[in-house]
């Protein structure tokens, strides 16, 4: 795992890639404290980084979407089946190199608050509390577009699927007051989702027969709720879109509140993806 | 040392390995032959673990491939079809990550590294970027790979595709000089190759084994019989009746060649050569006819090959035919 972790910081640097991520974050970060804090002269920092979070959209993706398509692309992903190593070992390694090259601009985004503090009253807790929090919301989309990169050998691909996946949980909040919050809306809406969830079980691991077998088990407990008690369903669907969104839980850290919840859906996510990753690369061998 | 135990390995619908099982021993230099598309480079892929196998087991040293592959990897050095390199990379780095991730570090690392490049030949090039590499050099970093943590096995797929001939050759030696020292396997669809390299041959053909063992006992063994080529001025019913007092032929075809001149095709199964040559031409000189040129032809092992992978292709065909054919042309030869 630190063979792997090593080369693949080295690697980061070789390429312009982990440069490129940390200068869009530090000038994103940079402009937005100088509009906050400079000019509109608010002394929360956790403003900031709450309109920093929007160029994760933008960078996550250009972070993660060579760190497994390349080595398949490459065939390296041969050589590293064929080493002494485990495919958990791969995948941790890279997700940790990842999280050193996106910790570094953020070691220095953290000397701001102090900086400001200088000059006015800045509430230092509410601030390193939301950087925390920014660190591990960066932390689980980085394990989103790992994953996502795992599952094809084209980077462009993947990183238009990680752009797509992270600016929908952007807006997913947004989005969720205009989706139907009738019963009806709701169960139509979960059967699509459920369809997409096999086809993507299906592309996946191969396996027809459990793809339509998940498909089946869950329109029929759908089915089987709808029959019984309807009401259930009744604004379920934007429920289920601001619960699973990544975002929203950062703001409760903006607002001054430390969400211990939030930070163990963090982890979740991240272990759950990291998880798919394994699972994404272990497939290979069995195809 | 390696065991491979009834190896079958389907793709959907596709057979790519079929029931294959045999062993490796210490010391040897394998070679791994087949047509493209014969099951080789997939056989290889489950034996360093990098492929799943549908049934049966692959043991290095009683490890089992699947059930304990960190041990098991750790005496397997594996180079696949295409070398897996990191192009941006230099061959020092490379080497130093795989040298890591297979357990090396400090001191011995960079002793096994300076060994492995000095024995591939690639110290010169080593701050040298590998895509900027030739496919010769890339291709040594690739095997220098393998040798990294002095793994008891290397197993190599095709190292000499894509080389010019003067890198072939150099490969060549390189695989030859590895085998004083380790247990080689390296596959090829190339037979001149495996045979100025390996000492023991495993041939296989549509995912079945077709052939195993020494090189030299798979020649004896296999071997088609040996065949004669006579012209002679005679027409072929006197030929034929001519040889009819030779013993020992198994075959005989007939060719035209310009008018007045027929070429003969004299099969035999006699272990010495000589001797039959020798009873055709005072064959041929007691009826007083002249034998206007005669050249022995000795069965190769690209002969075996195409004899065994078309026989191994007859037999998943149209396995009742098969067995007319020989009987029809030695029909024809009496």
């Amino acid at each position: 795992m630190i063979a792997v972790f090593k080369h693949e910081l080295k690697s980061y640097f070789h390429s312009l890639t982990a440069y490129v991520f940390g200068a869009f974050l530090l000038a994103f970060v940079g402009v937005g404290s100088m509009l906050y804090n400079l000019q509109a002269a608010v002394s929360n920092f956790e403003f900031v980084l709450s309109f920093g979070c929007l160029i994760f959209v933008l960078i996550i993706p250009i972070l993660t979407m060579r760190v497994i398509s390349e080595e398949r692309k490459q065939k390296t992903d041969q050589l590293l089946y064929s080493l002494p190593i485990s495919t958990t070992d791969v995948v941790v390694g890279k997700y940790l190199a990842l999280l050193v090259i996106y910790l570094i601009p953020l070691c220095i985004i953290s000397i701001y608050p102090l900086i400001f503090k200088r000059f006015g009253d800045v509430y230092l807790l509410t601030s390193y509390g939301s950087i925390l929090a920014f660190f591990i919301l960066g932390a689980a989309l980085i394990s989103i577009g790992v994953f996502i990169s795992s599952l094809t050998e084209n980077q462009g691909l993947a990183a238009g699927i990680s752009v797509a996946l992270i600016l929908l949980n952007y807006y997913s909040v947004s989005l969720s007051e205009y989706v139907s919050s009738t019963a009806m809306g709701t169960v139509i809406a979960l059967c699509v989702l459920i369809l997409a969830l096999g086809a993507v079980i299906r592309y996946l691991t191969k396996n027809e027969n459990l793809a339509y077998g998940v498909c089946i088990v869950l329109i029929l407990a759908v089915a089987a709720v709808t029959y019984f008690d309807v009401k259930k369903f009744e604004g379920l669907l934007p429920n289920i879109m601001k619960t699973l969104s990544l975002f929203e839980r950062f703001y409760a850290f903006v607002n001054g509140v430390f969400d211990m919840t939030a930070i163990v859906y963090y982890l979740t996510v991240i272990a759950f993806f990291l998880f798919l990753s394994v699972q994404s690369l272990e497939k290979r061998r069995y195809n | 040392m390696i065991s491979v135990e009834h190896l079958t390995k389907c793709y959907g619908d596709f057979m790519a390995v079929q029931d294959l099982s045999f062993e490796i021993d210490e010391g040897h230099v394998y070679g791994f032959l087949g047509p493209n598309g014969a099951g080789k480079t997939t056989t290889m892929n489950i034996m360093t673990g990098c492929l799943s196998a549908t049934e049966g087991h692959v043991r290095i040293d009683g490890y089992d491939i699947f059930e304990e592959p960190y041990k098991a990897k750790k005496l397997i050095g594996y180079l696949p079809e295409h070398p897996p390199l990191y192009m941006n990379e230099t061959p020092l780095e490379y080497l130093r990550f795989v040298g890591e991730a297979k357990g090396l570090r400090g001191a011995e690392l960079k002793r096994q590294i300076e060994d492995v490049m000095e024995r591939t030949r690639i110290t010169n090039v080593r701050n040298r970027r590998i895509s900027e590499l030739s496919k010769g050099y890339k291709q040594r970093v690739g095997i220098a790979q393998a040798l990294l943590g002095n793994p008891k096995v290397i197993i190599l797929d095709e190292p000499t595709v894509g080389l010019d001939p003067i890198q072939i050759l150099e490969i060549r030696d390189l695989i030859k000089e590895l085998g004083r020292t380790h247990t080689v396997i390296f596959s090829s669809h190339i037979l001149s190759e495996v045979q100025a390299i390996c000492d023991r041959i495993i041939m296989i053909a549509r995912g079945k084994l077709v052939a195993f063992g020494d090189r030299d006992d798979l020649e004896k063994m296999l071997m088609r019989p040996n065949e004669i080529i006579i012209t002679s001025d005679a027409s072929a019913e006197s030929i034929k009746e001519i040889l009819g007092g030779v013993s020992h032929i198994t075959d005989l075809q007939f060719e035209e060649k310009g008018p007045g001149y027929v070429t003969a095709h004299v099969s035999t199964d006699h272990e010495n050569i000589y001797d039959i040559s020798r009873a055709i031409f005072t064959a041929f000189a007691e009826k007083g006819q002249a034998l206007l040129e005669m050249t022995l032809k000795k069965a190769n092992l690209e002969d075996v090959f195409i004899e065994l992978t078309e026989r191994s292709v007859n037999d998943a065909n149209a396995p009742e035919s098969q067995n007319a054919e020989p009987a029809e042309s030695e029909v024809d030869g009496q």
